[in-house]
């Protein structure tokens, strides 16, 4: 207990809390909708294509504010997501190849670009890449509060557009036939994991903000067969592991938080693979374990009623 | 010299990922170059402290096994019910992280930057020489490269019509008595070795880019296979030697300048390809539409 009380007392240790629980809970969210869409790579590729968009932010402004970051990084995330829908619409490359093709090629420009910031400005570009990596622990009340507000707009539009956006996840032809704008919405979807994506960044970095937009929801579909109760649960389990990560990192020297946020995130998702009661993998066996069972008892006595 | 080794080396690294990548690109598993990148980091830490040595040989070894290992985790899960694209990135990002909580519980025993493992540099393969005895054998990478390139190379030649089947047609290759899994694990051992070979030297983000773009370039060019493996190697050595004729008067990184280079080669077939690109498609749209009917 004396830990917790200690950790506590660091006043920096509870916005560090509240943010990672934010991230959480808006890419949760969000995650879940790309999830259904089988967009689950979307949070690797977007959170790597922001590179460009970060440098060129730093290299037109010359300002290491962060605000200017996120714009950057959502404009070039935007002009990623256009890009792997045209050249999925305009030719014959599948989806996977479009995301595997912006993601290498969006970063690498990016590492171009910041070469070339390194080269130009001596010693300047510090803040750069760890806006990549990811610094949790340096998250400051400023940070928290951009951080919650953009989460907050998640969830809010996430909200007010919950029948479009499932019905854009289940049936979009349908979708087209009522009337709803189906190429609109795809792109607003892909318009919020952007956000959700480059809100994270900063904090959790690249892989981390791949884990956390698809590893929730993974595991919370496996609870229910009901989308608002998967989002709930997403946005639940994805809160639990930023405050089990964030607690666990506090207690070992050393460790940055974000990776400690993916295994928690990992380890919740085994637990829903193996142990949830429908779909989990146990009770499935169970259920195999007992129709074989009855199917045995079954043939035994049709044998011996033949007989 | 220098620049004939880079561009030498550059050229092998997408070769050997081109002819790979044309298979991955027609199995729909494009993303597993990227996912294999990122999760042998806890190959490389465990080869690390158990030879103690960051010899190439160890940490080729172990970063093979755990990308292998990688894959039948995802092979596991997709089976038990897990959709594709989210049994990759959970099986990546978690192993990634395993990788990094490792780097930093024994960071005074490993000095092993993170960086130089995801994004080695290019520009220095010259310097890192392979001595035997008194011979100066030239860049230790290209030997590895090289020798990874013909490995991959014999393979594909020798198991080409089994290859092909249980890309284009699983089902008919299993009912043939081909053994689909073997081979889907004999490429996957293929691809984990060749990104653990080349990135040691290229960075991560090259691999991935090389084993992707170049065959999706050759993708839009062609309908036969053969062809499209040839000019996926094409499109590979043309990004590396362009990249890096790129790169120099830029003074910026030679990797970056690569991928940036096959970004460039795609955006060009997108285009200009000439059956499935976009302005032949509506040139011969509209000279249909002109046609007298």
């Amino acid at each position: 207990m004396t830990f917790f009380t200690q950790w506590f007392q660091e006043p920096n240790a509870l916005w560090v809390m509240i943010g990672t629980t934010l991230l959480g809970i808006s890419s949760g969210v969000l995650g879940s909708f790309a999830f259904l869409r089988k967009r689950g790579l979307i949070g690797d590729v977007l959170a790597h294509a922001a590179l460009p968009g970060i440098c060129l932010a730093f290299l037109i402004t010359g300002s290491k504010n962060p605000f200017t970051f996120m714009i950057g990084a959502i404009v070039s995330g935007t002009l990623a997501s256009l890009v792997i829908i045209w050249v999925t619409r305009y030719s014959r490359i599948k989806e996977d190849t479009a995301l595997g093709l912006v993601l290498s090629v969006f970063f690498g420009i990016g590492i171009v670009l910041l070469t070339q910031i390194q080269h130009s400005h001596n010693g300047n570009q510090s803040g750069l890449d760890k806006f990549l990596f990811g610094q949790s622990a340096a998250l400051v009340e400023s940070d928290i509060r951009v951080m919650g507000i953009s989460a907050v707009i998640l969830i809010l539009i996430t909200f007010l557009l919950f029948k479009e956006l499932k019905i854009l996840c289940f049936d979009p032809q349908f979708g087209a036939i009522l009337g709803f704008p189906m190429r609109f919405l795809d792109l607003l979807l892909m318009f919020l994991l952007v956000i959700a994506v480059v809100n994270g960044l900063q904090a959790a970095g690249i892989v981390l903000m791949a884990a956390l937009l698809i590893t929730p929801a993974a595991a919370a579909r496996y609870w229910t067969e009901r989308l608002d109760h998967m989002v709930l649960i997403s946005a639940g389990i994805g809160a639990l592991s930023g405050i089990l990560g964030t607690i666990m990192s506090g207690m070992i020297e050393h460790m940055s938080t974000g990776p400690i946020i993916v295994i928690a995130a990992t380890c919740l998702f085994l637990i829903s693979l193996l142990l949830a009661p429908k779909r989990g993998l146990i009770s499935r066996w169970i259920r195999r374990y007992q129709f074989q069972k009855k199917q045995q008892i079954r043939t035994t006595k049709g044998r011996e009623s033949l007989e | 010299m220098s620049s004939f080794w880079i561009m030498l080396i550059g050229s092998l690294v997408a070769s050997s990922c081109g002819i790979l990548g044309c298979f991955l690109i027609l199995r729909r598993m494009a993303m597993l170059g990227d996912a294999i990148s990122h999760a042998i980091l806890p190959g490389i830490v465990f080869a690390f402290l158990i030879s103690g040595s960051r010899e190439s040989f160890p940490m080729l070894v172990g970063a093979t096994l755990v990308g292998l290992l990688s894959t039948i985790i995802i092979q596991w899960m997709k089976q038990n019910g897990v959709q594709a694209d989210a049994a990759l990135s959970v099986t990546f990002t978690a192993l990634f992280a395993l990788g990094v909580i490792l780097i930093s519980l024994y960071t005074r025993q490993i000095d092993l930057d993170l960086d130089c493992v995801l994004y080695g540099e290019i520009a220095y393969v010259q310097w890192d020489t392979w001595q035997l005895g008194d011979l100066n054998m030239g860049p230790r990478a290209l030997w590895m490269v090289g020798g990874v390139f013909l490995l991959n190379l014999l393979i594909i030649l020798l198991f080409f019509k089994q290859f092909k089947l249980t890309t284009f047609d699983p089902a008919l290759a299993a009912a043939v008595g081909i053994p689909v899994a073997f081979f889907h694990y004999l490429l996957m051992g293929m691809v984990s070795l060749t990104t653990v070979a080349s990135f040691e030297s290229v960075g991560a983000i090259l691999v991935v880019a090389m084993l992707i773009a170049p065959a999706a370039t050759a993708y839009l060019w062609t309908d036969r296979f053969h062809l499209m493996l040839s000019l996926s190697i094409l499109f590979g050595i043309l990004s590396a030697i362009g990249g890096y004729l790129l790169a120099v008067p830029l003074d910026a990184s030679i990797a970056g300048c690569m991928a940036m280079m096959a970004g460039i080669l795609f955006l060009f077939s997108f285009l200009f390809a000439p059956r499935h690109g976009l302005v032949s498609k509506w040139w011969y749209q509209r000279k249909w539409y002109s046609k007298p009917q």
